[in-house]
């Protein structure tokens, strides 16, 4: 048993936050912020690709480096801390993780090597309007391999040239491969964060290609969410952790009635409570790791304490930050808003907490019933 | 991350597991057991047979009498152990805590002479550090240690402990007192080691909110004893005692309580609103996955203490996160249980409240664990100071002597 990075993981995690510290300090972040023609930062997205990291759990056969989720998770926390804005989540834990699960020799041989060379950005178009989606409400239909349909928001569905669709085929819901180059028209959507794109997406003839069984979408969509829900939960806590960092950081320079700010207990209290949870995030982190990486059967529900923890976290750590900073906390120009904003769309892309709650305990109860 | 075991890690498992099956008790102690003090009996019996087999105190080296084992095996151990009904561990306080301090300070007598009774259950060790007028300001501590008028180089220690856990059941203590009043104050304390049965030593349990009386008040009055039982150097009772409150760190930790399984069982059998089972509420369903999630967070959290621990690192004061989520959780989750029972739910006894009382028990007992091996407040500066660096408090009583500070009532 070991519950930690191995000395390996911590040397790539290490050289992965000194290469992000200098091609993306929060300046280059800024850019895609204040730029709305500006979707992603496509020097960013290129660099990523060169160093590997769009491959890392993708197997050599397929182009990856062929390292295994661990070593992604390292990565996905890097990538939190700095808020990188790139597709990285949607390529990666999402289009890469269904292909590698669902996707047949042919689709795996023709997408792998592409997104692991950044030459493929993915995008996940499941939601359709306000609330949860289910099999009940779904619009979207796929006939004869032609998809029709509108969804929205889709997160990097502007920049994405193949989309993960939940449609229904023969009124069953489905899961579809979609290529983007043609029978679809894309909106830019404001967000709340806009260093991050998202679209409407609205389709019309398509070509969808099924992944997995007919009328299994809905099962198969949530298997390549636990394995996304761990990645990042990964993100999630590196972005919780930075802006514990922040929060400390101003507390210790700066000055009120006489004395640094981190010296009164009402400061320290929320710094401990942030860090309280932080640490609870990282810990349930962690175990998603080990089941993602081993396919254990634990995995669903490791997966959905990992992605509550940590979407409790970031959120904690993100907004009691601006609160220590203060009314510059409340500026533009200070970067407090950043991980305000990312740990929004963080907790709500794959889902809101509350969904992943509800998924804990109806597992929970069917693993209470059958102990 | 590997939660998988090793082939060698798996090895000790399948031994563990073999011993506990053969040695193990397979019932439960009952209601009246517990109440009656039945229990220490059977403690003192399961720490026995432990220590004969290597299983007490797994992480010892030889010669302080354990098997020289590994953290993780540690952890293996007491996640088998824990299947089965074991009765309560009294021993914790002293070979968490107390021997570890005397280990340290004492000399290689007094190390031969107590470590292997405490270790084998058959003398119980209580710490005492708390006085009614500082609990968590330890170093306000006012029990006076004098050297006895005839030059023996004796001790005469004189005045008042409190919230001694196992205190009535104890052989052996160790306690802070004040040697120097006219030092600032955490400069002018010393520590012995005292024999609770010294007729001077008079011990007198606490009647709990809670009703039950697992802590003690601690009168000392005229106890002789000798300078060969002073730990560390004299007036530097405070660098001992932060010895102590390391192990305590270590020692104390994991879950009490009612805990969020039994909670779900018990949902599915009340019934809430629209006649539906409680369990149907979304809104205790939320509640539900949050505490799962904080118990599987802390379960974690101290399986990766294990792994610096196991890797020769020093676990820092993070392990202090465990008491403060455990504490309010367990009163949270067992005013939720409570209330989920509606007006039945001030029905406190153990016949008629769901699993004999258990939730009503938590309930009760959940203020004293919020304050017990630090409060809930002073946990949070221990991490804000220790982990994340943030300066202390502005202190007003650093360099002033002990009997010129302030004292209240």
């Amino acid at each position: 048993m070991n519950f930690d990075y191995s000395d390996d993981q911590k040397f790539l995690k290490n050289e992965a936050r000194k290469f992000l510290e200098a091609n993306c300090p929060t300046s280059r972040v800024r850019k895609v912020l204040d730029d709305d023609a500006k979707a992603y930062d496509e020097a960013l997205w290129k660099a990523v690709a060169e160093q590997g990291w769009l491959g890392a759990a993708i197997p050599e056969a397929h182009g990856g480096l062929g390292l295994g989720h661990i070593e992604l998770c390292a990565i996905a926390e890097e990538l939190g801390r700095v808020v990188a804005p790139i597709p990285f989540a949607s390529t990666v834990y999402f289009l890469a993780e269904a292909v590698m699960l669902a996707g047949s020799d042919v689709q795996k041989a023709a997408l792998l090597p592409k997104i692991a060379a950044g030459e493929v950005i993915g995008c996940v178009a499941t939601s359709e309007g306000p609330g949860v989606v289910t099999a009940a409400n779904l619009q979207a239909t796929v006939s004869g391999g032609k998809l029709s349909g509108t969804k929205l928001p889709v997160t990097d569905g502007d920049i994405a040239t193949h989309a993960l669709v939940l449609a229904k085929e023969n009124g069953q819901a489905g899961l579809f491969l979609v290529d983007l180059s043609s029978g679809v028209t894309r909106e830019a959507l404001q967000t709340l964060d806009p260093t991050r794109d998202a679209a409407k997406l609205t389709f019309s003839g398509a070509s969808a290609e099924r992944l997995g069984a007919a009328g299994e979408g809905l099962a198969l969509l949530e298997r390549i969410s636990d394995r996304a829900a761990v990645l990042l939960a990964f993100e999630q806590t590196g972005g919780a952790d930075r802006a514990l960092e922040m929060a400390k950081a101003y507390a210790l320079e700066r000055y009120a009635f006489g004395r640094v700010i981190a010296s009164y207990q009402a400061i320290k209290h929320k710094l401990a409570d942030i860090y309280v949870k932080n640490e609870l995030a990282r810990s349930n982190a962690y175990y998603g790791a080990w089941a993602l990486n081993t396919d254990a059967p634990e995995l669903p529900v490791a997966a959905s304490a990992a992605r509550i923890a940590a979407s409790e976290a970031f959120w904690f750590a993100a907004k009691e930050n601006i609160q220590t900073h203060g009314g510059i906390g409340f500026t533009w120009e200070v970067d407090a808003h950043l991980y305000y904003r990312r740990s929004r769309q963080l907790a709500l892309v794959a889902g809101a907490p509350r969904v992943w709650k509800e998924r804990l305990v109806s597992q929970l109860e069917r693993r209470n019933i059958a102990a | 991350m590997d939660f998988n075991d090793s082939p060698e890690e798996a090895a000790y498992r399948a031994q563990v597991r073999e011993w506990l099956e053969a040695n193990a008790p397979k019932t439960p102690l009952t209601f009246e057991d517990m109440e009656g003090g039945g229990s220490m009996a059977a403690s003192k019996a399961w720490q026995a047979k432990k220590a004969a087999a290597g299983y007490a105190q797994i992480t010892w080296p030889k010669e302080w009498g354990g098997p020289g084992g590994t953290p993780i095996q540690q952890v293996i151990f007491n996640t088998e152990e824990a299947k089965y009904p074991i009765p309560p561990n009294p021993f914790q306080i002293g070979l968490g805590m107390c021997v570890p301090t005397v280990m340290t300070f004492a000399d290689e007598d007094t190390k031969k002479r107590f470590v292997g009774p405490a270790l084998r259950g058959e003398e119980i060790w209580c710490q005492l550090f708390s006085e009614p007028a500082g609990g968590s300001d330890v170093a306000a501590a006012r029990t006076r240690a004098v050297r006895a008028p005839d030059g023996s180089g004796d001790w005469i220690i004189d005045g008042q402990k409190v919230w001694t856990t196992g205190a009535q059941f104890s052989s052996f203590g160790i306690v802070v007192t004040r040697t120097d009043p006219d030092a600032p104050k955490h400069k002018g304390m010393t520590m012995f080691w005292v024999d609770m049965s010294d007729p001077g030593i008079e011990v007198r349990p606490i009647h709990q909110m809670s009703g039950g009386s697992g802590f003690n008040e601690v009168f000392f009055t005229g106890v002789r004893v000798k300078d060969s039982q002073r730990l560390g150097a004299i007036n530097d009772g405070w660098r001992v005692s932060l010895v102590t409150l390391m192990n305590e760190r270590l020692a104390v930790g994991g879950a009490t309580g009612a805990q969020w399984n039994q909670f779900l069982e018990a949902a599915r059998q009340i019934t809430g609103l629209d006649g539906a089972p409680v369990i149907k509420d979304q809104a205790i369903r939320e509640k539900l996955a949050d505490w799962y999630v904080q118990a599987e967070g802390l379960k974690h959290t101290r399986n990766r203490t294990m792994t610096a621990l196991s890797r020769g690192q020093t676990p820092g004061p993070e392990s202090s996160i465990g008491k403060v989520v455990s504490a309010l959780q367990m009163q949270d989750l067992a005013n939720t249980a409570v209330e989920m029972l509606d007006q039945y739910g001030i029905i406190n006894d153990p016949d008629l409240a769901p699993l004999g009382g258990a939730f009503h028990a938590s309930l009760m007992m959940a203020p004293g664990l919020r304050i017990a091996g630090g409060t809930d407040e002073i946990l949070k500066n221990i991490i804000a100071e220790r982990v994340l660096g943030l300066p202390g408090d502005i202190r007003v009583d650093k360099d002033v002597a002990f009997k010129d500070l302030p004292t209240g009532r």
